[in-house]
């Protein structure tokens, strides 16, 4: 009986050694699960958000340790891809949770309480709701649920498997649509974004599984390779690939914020509470990124005239639309979104190119999008920490009125603040001018001058909002009805204003070393 | 066996899916037409299987299953956060935040 099952059946063999950040990743989040039964309330804040940081921390050990000497290879029984990009794209997404999580155990603003309500399940404004205050709980479940949703991003990341995509969207989407709901204050708003985040987000990832399963139809396999030679060969109905590659990139798109699939991010972003909107804007983006590079350059690089123009298409729309909107907003998380969609719509500028490093071009589309992806979540790291630090009676003050006159009332904050919206616009000796300088000269070597023309024109306009923030906290009184203080937050959070400052100046001022680390590292194994 | 017809209600069902998300305004009804999608997309799966006589679309279709049972869990669980705090699962009603 056995050996009839294991000739059906065999036991998969699985290269334990660079699967182990995953794992200790999903160990840690479930280890976490079980410490909330455990451990006391009054020390569970302590020992989840140590625990949460000790794992990243490991994992992004072991990574770099497998990095080091990497050898590219189809892991996990063909379903996960470990070369060069996913361990860039690992290094990112472990960097930017651990990031996260400083933000999440941060404790000491709005009255020493953190940014999760104190019983998420009460109706808000309920006696349950006051006794939950009363008694000073908070959800420490939050941390487990990020390191879930950061697992499920690295597996997005790396998939080689279509089913995994599908898998993998949902493993780091669920713990978010949840986070997203957990807000402490304005909690109407705040589960209003998770309901929905929630609908329209398994709306895309349900068109996305149609995709796949008509890919799946066209090619007879869910290996990215297979698609790939499916379509060189011309197998098939020709229909059935379109019609497959049109759908998957509904949900990859969803997951980046690309007009016309951005509707939720504006709410989501400013429902959430803030660290998980740092944590969701930075992590979510770069594995959808990399999700969308792996699927369109390796399984469908055959269609690749399809696919540049409709991206394009897509791109202008995101840039536009996201620099336009942005102007009219009032509200400093929403700002934020709209500056996060059109980041979407630069990083699919470089996505366009698919270039591969050769004789004329310096960089492949891969190295250029990854950094751009750098460039962009560290600053935005930052800047939501410092949207976390302004407040007024206790809770968070977003609206641009409170930000009114930062720079005299705390100039070394809003100084940071600068950096990042300068970063953010693309201005010289901040890194997100070298970003956009590699993701331009991407689709430039790619053959699509137009759109690098549409984007210069559209970072222009961009960077108008950015400095209207800018003029706001520098240059504008404030008015006592609504201006907001900065309130000194703990270690955790100065420690992301640090880091996060400090890169987007090195990575501005002197980005040969990371730019060649990622370049060596951009090459997908098929 | 003749692939097409299954495709073709796959299609037809996962279309009612998507008309049935845009067209109800009830939270609960637009997630139960979510739920159509993905069962539609096993439907496709399964007659994808079918037709190449390969195992992949059948056991993508128990994954699916698999995820939309989690995805019920937390959805539902949103939905009954949202209805008890307002008295409404409307998704007209969630209109706090525009634009």
């Amino acid at each position: 009986m056995t050996s009839v099952l294991e000739t059906m059946i065999p036991a998969p063999t699985l290269e334990w050694m660079e699967l182990s950040p995953l794992i200790v990743l999903l160990v840690a989040a479930s280890l976490g699960i079980l410490l909330e039964a455990f451990v006391p309330r009054a020390s569970r804040y302590v020992v989840q958000s140590g625990l949460a940081a000790i794992a990243i921390v490991a994992a992004l050990g072991l990574t770099i340790a497998n990095w080091i000497d990497l050898t590219p290879k189809v892991a996990a029984m063909g379903m996960l891809a470990l070369d060069g990009p996913a361990y860039v794209f690992w290094a990112m997404l472990l960097i930017f949770g651990l990031g996260g999580v400083a933000l999440f155990a941060e404790r000491a603003l709005g009255l020493g309480q953190s940014a999760f309500a104190a019983s998420a399940a009460s109706v808000p404004g309920s006696p349950i709701e006051r006794e939950a205050e009363r008694e000073g709980r908070e959800h420490t479940e939050v941390f487990p649920l990020l390191l879930f949703a950061l697992f499920g991003m690295m597996i997005f990341a790396a998939t080689n498997n279509l089913l995994v995509l599908f898998v993998a969207v949902e493993i780091f989407s669920l713990p978010l649509y949840l986070l997203t709901g957990m807000a402490r204050r304005r909690r109407l708003l705040s589960q209003e974004a998770a309901l929905k985040y929630f609908l329209l987000g398994s709306l895309a990832s349900a068109i996305m599984l149609y995709g796949v399963a008509m890919l799946y139809g066209y090619s007879g396999g869910l290996e990215l390779a297979r698609i790939d030679a499916a379509i060189l060969a011309s197998a098939g109905s020709h229909w059935l690939l379109l019609g497959g590659m049109l759908l998957t990139s509904v949900g990859l798109l969803f997951k980046i914020g690309a007009v016309p699939f951005h509707a939720w991010s504006p709410d989501a972003y400013m429902g959430a509470p803030t660290p998980v909107t740092g944590f969701m804007a930075v992590a979510t983006k770069t594995a959808a990124v990399a999700a969308l590079l792996r699927v369109f350059y390796v399984a469908l690089g055959g269609l690749a005239w399809d696919w540049q123009l409709l991206f394009a298409v897509v791109a202008v729309m995101t840039m536009l639309l996201g620099s336009t909107v942005a102007l009219a907003q009032n509200d400093m998380k929403r700002l934020l979104a709209y500056s996060s969609i059109a980041h979407a719509g630069f990083l699919l500028v470089g996505v366009v190119g698919a270039v591969q490093a050769g004789d004329n071009v310096n960089l492949s589309s891969v190295a250029a999008v990854a950094f751009y992806l750098l460039t962009y979540g560290i600053a935005t790291l930052g800047a939501f920490a410092i949207v976390m630090m302004v407040r007024r009676s206790g809770g968070e003050a977003n609206s641009l009125d409170a930000w009114k006159g930062l720079g005299k009332r705390n100039p070394l904050i809003a100084a940071l603040m600068t950096l990042f919206l300068l970063s953010f616009a693309g201005i010289p000796l901040t890194a997100g001018f070298v970003g956009k300088l590699t993701v331009f000269a991407s689709a430039w070597a790619g053959g699509y001058g137009w759109l690098v023309l549409v984007a210069v024109v559209m970072s222009v306009i961009a960077a108008f909002f950015y400095l209207k923030v800018v003029v706001a906290m520098w240059f504008s009184d404030a008015d006592d009805e609504t201006v907001g203080t900065v309130e000194t937050p703990s270690l955790w959070t100065w420690s992301v204003l640090v880091v996060s400052a400090a890169a987007t100046l090195v990575l501005g001022l002197i980005p040969g070393g990371v730019l060649s680390l990622i370049a060596d590292a951009a090459q997908f194994i098929r | 066996m003749n692939p097409e017809g299954y495709l073709v209600l796959s299609a037809i069902l996962f279309a009612i899916g998507i008309a049935g998300f845009l067209l109800r305004r009830n939270a609960i009804i637009a997630f139960m037409s979510i739920e159509l999608m993905l069962n539609a997309t096993n439907l496709a799966f399964v007659g994808f299987a079918n037709y190449h006589g390969n195992l992949d679309g059948l056991i993508a279709a128990f994954f699916v299953m698999v995820v939309a049972a989690a995805e019920v869990v937390v959805g539902l669980a949103i939905i009954v956060a949202v209805y008890r705090a307002r008295r409404s699962a409307s998704v007209d009603d969630a209109n706090l935040m525009k634009f």
